[in-house]
């Protein structure tokens, strides 16, 4: 048995592949019938954003829609301010993001990059405001904002994003410690500032670890519920989530699933978009960033 | 000497610099509201009149108020069944396509694309999944000659709906396990081999403690998010039926929010923030032993 080991490595890799090969077969049926459950759901939100009003009542749910209503796809947009939420929470995703990297990559690098006193202690106190829970927080901030006159304006909702997020912060710290001192040596040399360091060496060089962080901070804001159904309230400022939110109340006596559903999809568009644009530095950021 | 020491300023100075967005972030947005959110929990609230301090009534009132016990009650039950579950299905689909298998990429994309319908989208989705009539979940179950509950609208089941809903974003954790999986050394793992060590052993004695800075992460964002579940009561059974779905923030929100009771809903929160200091730090405390730090001989 002994022998039969050792030759392993050296011999042709054929007998490991046959060893793994039933275990292999397993994981890769495994992995179709999940993925199969998985996308169920998301195959019948298309199929019954697309169905009639007549349709959407059938039982058993029909797999296509028997008569394609691609008019849904108008009609929400006309029974429901669609077109001013989806604006505003573009807006607001838009220049939450923008504010989320200006901000987070700024205090990251000043974390990673200074060792100056006092780093540790700010940034275990950063840490540790990941663990506080935004509803411990929320009257207060309800209470400033609301003294500041922002009720029903998306300030609010934008401007916490200029002081960094936490879990953003972190990250990007991970990232710009990874990277080599002799860069910033060499760019000292040639006699830059401490911003343009930041600004044409760092930054240029954490494009997935940036991009990583666009994409989490646009989908917290794009999906966020509780922050907007606080500080909104007049209708034409709503945002997605708070007038789909609406959509399910009871004005409707049957609640309209296949309209209910083209919001889900239209909802999902931006950031499916953004994930496809992004992904493979969405994913190699995490690899990179590490989340440890 | 005057050389490093002015070099330690310097450093100093440009890191105070760099982190000034978020020192002064903290103290408007975390470190005032959290010590004003203290204040008011003392005091009877409305936010339009000012406070009147009234001692620890508030925290007196919640210990014999019977929707408090059954926010924690259903907000500890969805938290202890669906964060070990996710956790546990995560880690599953990231072994399993941590291989070489055809069509990785996909089946990789796939599982993640539930994660970004999360939010009222993804309420919406469900709430007509579990809908008893015509739903999928029900039609689904009815292949196996199984006749469904009315989920959403029975007291019963309204809750594991949600449980069972929650699952379908695994994959959100399955991306961070991946990535956790790929820092392991297959020189490592090549190393067991040789030495007869099976799939199983090396899984418990290499890849599971390389990966548990990655657990211990998952585990604690987990818990911390599912103690702040909203969305899901609000969009789809506003704490219903029968108070199932009476979720602890939810609770908060009507305080403050429905019954304009800002100082009583102070007091929630600050339950909820001890409580999830203590869980931290408790997991914290026990992970100690478990936790594997790359290059850290922490003894």
């Amino acid at each position: 048995m002994s022998t039969v080991k050792a030759t392993r490595p050296l011999g042709p890799p054929s007998r490991l592949r046959r060893r793994f090969k039933p275990v292999k077969l397993a994981s890769f049926i495994t992995l179709l019938l999940t993925t199969f459950l998985m996308l169920l759901p998301l195959f019948f939100m298309v199929s019954t954003s697309l169905k009639s009003k007549r349709e959407m009542l059938k039982f058993p749910p029909t797999f296509l829609p028997e008569s394609w209503a691609w008019s849904n796809y108008t009609d929400i947009f006309e029974t429901l301010q669609f077109g001013t939420m989806y604006k505003n929470s573009l807006i607001i995703a838009g220049l939450s993001v923008l504010g989320t990297l200006l901000s987070s990559a700024l205090v990251a690098y000043g974390f990673a990059r200074y060792r100056g006193r006092g780093n540790n202690f700010w940034f275990i106190l950063l840490l540790s405001t990941m663990m506080l829970p935004y509803p411990a927080i929320m009257i207060p901030q309800f209470v400033l904002f609301s003294k500041m006159q922002w009720i029903d304006t998306f300030l609010p909702l934008i401007v916490p994003a200029f002081f960094g997020s936490a879990y953003n912060i972190f990250l990007l710290r991970q990232f710009f410690s990874t990277l080599p001192e002799e860069l910033f040596d060499a760019g000292r040399m040639d006699g830059c500032g401490e911003l343009r360091m930041w600004r044409t060496i760092a930054l240029p060089l954490s494009a997935p670890a940036l991009a990583t962080v666009a994409i989490f901070a646009f989908i917290y804001s794009w999906n966020d519920l509780l922050t907007p159904v606080l500080y909104l309230s007049s209708s034409d400022k709503f945002t997605l989530p708070v007038g789909m939110a609406s959509l399910t109340s009871s004005r409707f006596r049957i609640p309209p699933w296949h309209l209910l559903m083209v919001a889900s999809v239209l909802a999902m568009v931006p950031i499916v978009t953004l994930f496809a644009i992004a992904q493979k530095q969405f994913v190699e950021g995490i690899v990179l960033t590490g989340i440890k | 000497m005057f050389v490093i020491k002015s070099e330690s300023r310097r450093q100093t100075f440009y890191m105070y610099l760099f982190i000034s967005p978020w020192l002064v972030g903290f103290l408007i947005f975390a470190l005032y509201p959290i010590l004003s959110s203290l204040y008011y929990s003392f005091t009877d609230y409305d936010i339009i009149h000012p406070p009147q301090f009234i001692g620890l009534a508030n925290y007196t009132e919640m210990f014999h108020n019977e929707l408090f016990w059954r926010s924690v009650k259903v907000t500890l039950r969805y938290t202890f069944i669906s964060v070990p579950v996710q956790l546990l299905l995560g880690l599953g689909f990231a072994l399993l396509l941590h291989q070489t298998l055809p069509w990785r990429g996909f089946f990789r994309t796939a599982m993640y694309f539930p994660s970004m319908v999360s939010g009222v989208a993804m309420s919406l989705l469900w709430y007509w999944i579990f809908n008893p009539q015509i739903g999928l979940f029900n039609y689904m179950l009815s292949w196996f000659g199984i006749q469904g509950p009315a989920w959403l609208m029975n007291p019963d089941t309204a809750l594991y709906a949600l449980i069972i809903m929650s699952l379908w974003t695994a994959g959100s954790g399955m991306i961070l396990f991946l990535a956790g999986l790929q820092g392991v050394p297959a020189s490592l793992i090549e190393a067991a081999n040789l030495d007869g060590a099976g799939r199983f052993r090396i899984f418990l004695n290499i890849t599971l403690p390389m990966i548990s800075p990655v657990l211990l992460f998952q585990l604690i964002m987990g818990l911390i998010d599912s103690f702040q579940v909203f969305t899901q009561a609000f969009v789809m059974t506003q704490g219903g039926p029968n108070y199932s779905t009476w979720f602890y923030v939810y609770n908060l929100y009507t305080s403050a929010f429905k019954e304009y009771r800002a100082g009583y809903s102070s007091a929630l929160a600050w339950v909820l923030l001890i409580v999830v200091m203590l869980f931290t730090a408790v997991i914290m405390r026990l992970s100690r032993r478990y936790v594997h730090y790359e290059g850290g001989s922490r003894r």
